[in-house]
């Protein structure tokens, strides 16, 4: 019965931290997607980014670890409006197939691109020595760097949540997700909102690819091989959802967690099976608005 | 376009008969290679099942390799197993393929845009669990070995040279394509493009979409199983890429670099993707996905349409 009990605190814990990795990382899609309509699969490309950064910059500069988040995260934001100005605006409203194409010509370039410059081998993430090792909550100990991991994305969580529901711009995006038309005639600089949006979901995927290191590894082909996790977080969370992807990446990442533990050989496929199952439920996602 | 142009649209141009000579030419000029020839008629045949589904009915999809895969796998697992006669193998490939094309299509087309695009990325990955975790069937990460390919009507033997895998492929492509040349000027293809402009137009009218879209996207899967029976059959391998996100992805490049939804895109941009690819990639496999990511970047940014659409826009 403990051997239980420890298997399913373990499970949830390690799944609890998958979890906050992949809502960090797929926020800004399912938020780029209902604002824009942008069927962004390069989003993955700026969680690589802030991995890699903060390993570059820890490894080779010796930056203090929460240093190089912030930077990583910083630097990502940045970079994503870059890519925003200069292509992504171009192709607002266009066809599904140009975004498809034109971010899958994104990731390409970046798998060759990060091959290039660090290697084509995986990037190690020391964590610094304050989070190396176990905490102690008295019943059980859990590994300290996961619990940070879980804690940081809490605390994140709950800052994004509450900044969209009390600030001004929080309040303009969930307007022009609910009707950009009508946002547009009530005054609001939708282009800038755009920019700020993309922005904030790329800097918090930049955020969610370093903390994430050690779950999903930083390695050239990252944004190709975790694609398939993002875009289920968004699809069955609902697109445009803040809440939904939340929910969505907990149960994508404890059950994945759990199935990968319980039946290591067939453990992949139950991910894939509830998510199809989910959607034929609910086509438009657990928190999908029914139009 | 007047009446009289609409109605004759469905004929035979000749400028229809230039890739069919040009891939007799290219067999004559080029007969060392003949082994390259046949995987780029074999793709141009994958490329133009996808452009059923992309070009005609507007289904966007990222897990076209699972019929693909399924197709090669199906060939392939028979040819190793004691059952090497092609044509029957091509018909198996076909059918597994079609039958993953029309369970997966029920789930998959009640969806659209990313939602949908997801799920067909879900079927592909899927698969490729199985055929991974399947090693003793499949291979695994190692690939399926040891096909053996009888005579084509137990006369024609695949020669070393490939001369027959090319003769096979390109009469294969060329019956295909002139299926697929049929469907898409019939009512039924004319409704797909219906389908493709004006979704909420043609529900309106009664057409029986979902229908459709299914019906269509079966038969592309089970063109693209053929496909991937001819390259299983005349390269006697079958890799797990075979199923991967790139082949699904890679697919749509060449397709966007000929030109969608025009029949002929798959004709121009396979072979130019794959000869390029056949000089840059011996130079270096990592650089060449640089060098195509940039291409797709500026083909959509600058040249919609492909090849075949700057073609257009020259002659207006």
């Amino acid at each position: 019965m403990t051997d239980t009990l420890a298997a399913a605190v373990s499970i949830l814990f390690h799944g609890t931290a998958l979890a906050m990795v992949l809502y960090l990382i797929s926020v800004g899609l399912s938020v780029t997607m209902g604002l824009m309509g942008f069927v962004n699969l390069a989003h993955g490309v700026f969680a690589m980014l802030g991995g890699y950064i903060v390993a570059g910059l820890m490894s080779r500069l010796g930056v203090p670890f929460v240093i190089a988040l912030a930077a990583a995260s910083v630097a990502t934001a940045l970079a994503s409006v870059v890519v925003e100005r200069l292509l992504y605006r171009r192709l607002y409203g266009a066809d599904d197939l140009d975004q498809v194409l034109l971010t899958m010509g994104l990731i390409f370039m970046s798998v060759a691109g990060a091959t290039y410059f660090c290697g084509p081998l995986t990037q190690p993430m020391h964590p610094p020595r304050w989070l190396s090792g176990e905490v102690d909550l008295g019943f059980r100990s859990f590994p300290a760097f996961r619990s940070f991991l879980i804690l940081c994305g809490a605390a994140l969580v709950t800052l994004l949540w509450l900044g969209l529901e009390r600030s001004r711009v929080g309040v303009q995006i969930r307007a022009a997700v609910d009707s950009l038309r009508m946002a547009q005639s009530v005054g609001i600089n939708t282009s800038r909102l755009f920019t700020l949006t993309f922005a904030l979901g790329s800097g918090l995927a930049g955020l969610g690819g370093a903390l994430g290191a050690d779950l999903l590894a930083i390695e050239p082909t990252y944004a190709l091989e975790n694609l398939v996790y993002f875009l289920i977080v968004v699809a069955v969370g609902g697109l445009g959802s803040i809440r939904g992807p939340f929910v969505a990446a907990l149960v994508i990442g404890i059950a994945d967690t759990g199935f990968k533990y319980l039946l290591p050989e067939l453990g992949a496929f139950f991910i894939y099976a509830l998510t199809m199952v989910i959607l034929l439920w609910r086509p438009r996602g657990l928190f999908g608005r029914t139009a | 376009m007047t009446v009289g142009a609409f109605a004759r649209r469905h004929r035979y141009r000749p400028l229809e008969a230039l890739p069919w000579v040009a891939a007799l030419a290219a067999a004559i000029v080029f007969p060392s290679y003949l082994p390259l020839g046949s995987q780029i008629l074999a793709t141009i045949l994958f490329a133009l099942s996808a452009d059923l589904v992309l070009g005609y009915a507007g289904i966007v999809t990222l897990g076209h390799a699972a019929f693909f895969g399924t197709g090669a796998y199906t060939a392939g697992i028979l040819a190793a197993n004691g059952w090497g006669e092609p044509l029957t193998g091509l018909l198996a490939g076909a059918l597994a393929a079609g039958l993953v094309g029309f369970l997966s299509g029920l789930v998959v087309l009640r969806t659209t845009g990313l939602t949908l695009l997801m799920q067909t990325l879900v079927v592909a990955t899927l698969l490729h669990e199985a055929a991974n975790k399947a090693s003793s069937i499949t291979g695994g990460d190692d690939g399926l070995q040891g096909m053996d390919v009888w005579p084509i009507f137990g006369i024609f033997r695949f020669d070393l040279f490939g001369r027959t895998a090319y003769a096979y492929c390109l009469v294969v492509l060329f019956v295909c394509w002139w299926l697929a040349r049929r469907l898409v000027h019939s009512p039924f293809g004319r409704s797909l493009t219906g389908i493709r402009e004006n979704i909420r137009r043609m529900h309106a009218i009664g057409a029986p979409v979902v229908h459709r879209r299914l019906v269509i996207y079966t038969i592309s899967a089970a063109l693209a199983g053929v496909s991937g029976a001819l390259i299983a059959q005349t390269t006697s391998f079958v890799g797990l890429t075979s199923l991967s996100l790139d082949r699904s992805g890679t697919v749509l490049i060449m397709l966007i670099i000929g030109g969608v939804g025009q029949l002929y895109g798959a004709f121009i941009g396979v072979p130019l993707y794959m000869v390029a690819q056949d000089r840059f990639s011996e130079i270096d496999p990592v650089y060449w996905y640089f060098w195509i990511g940039l291409l797709m970047v500026v083909v959509v940014v600058f040249a919609r349409g492909g090849v075949l659409g700057l073609f257009d826009r020259f002659r207006r």
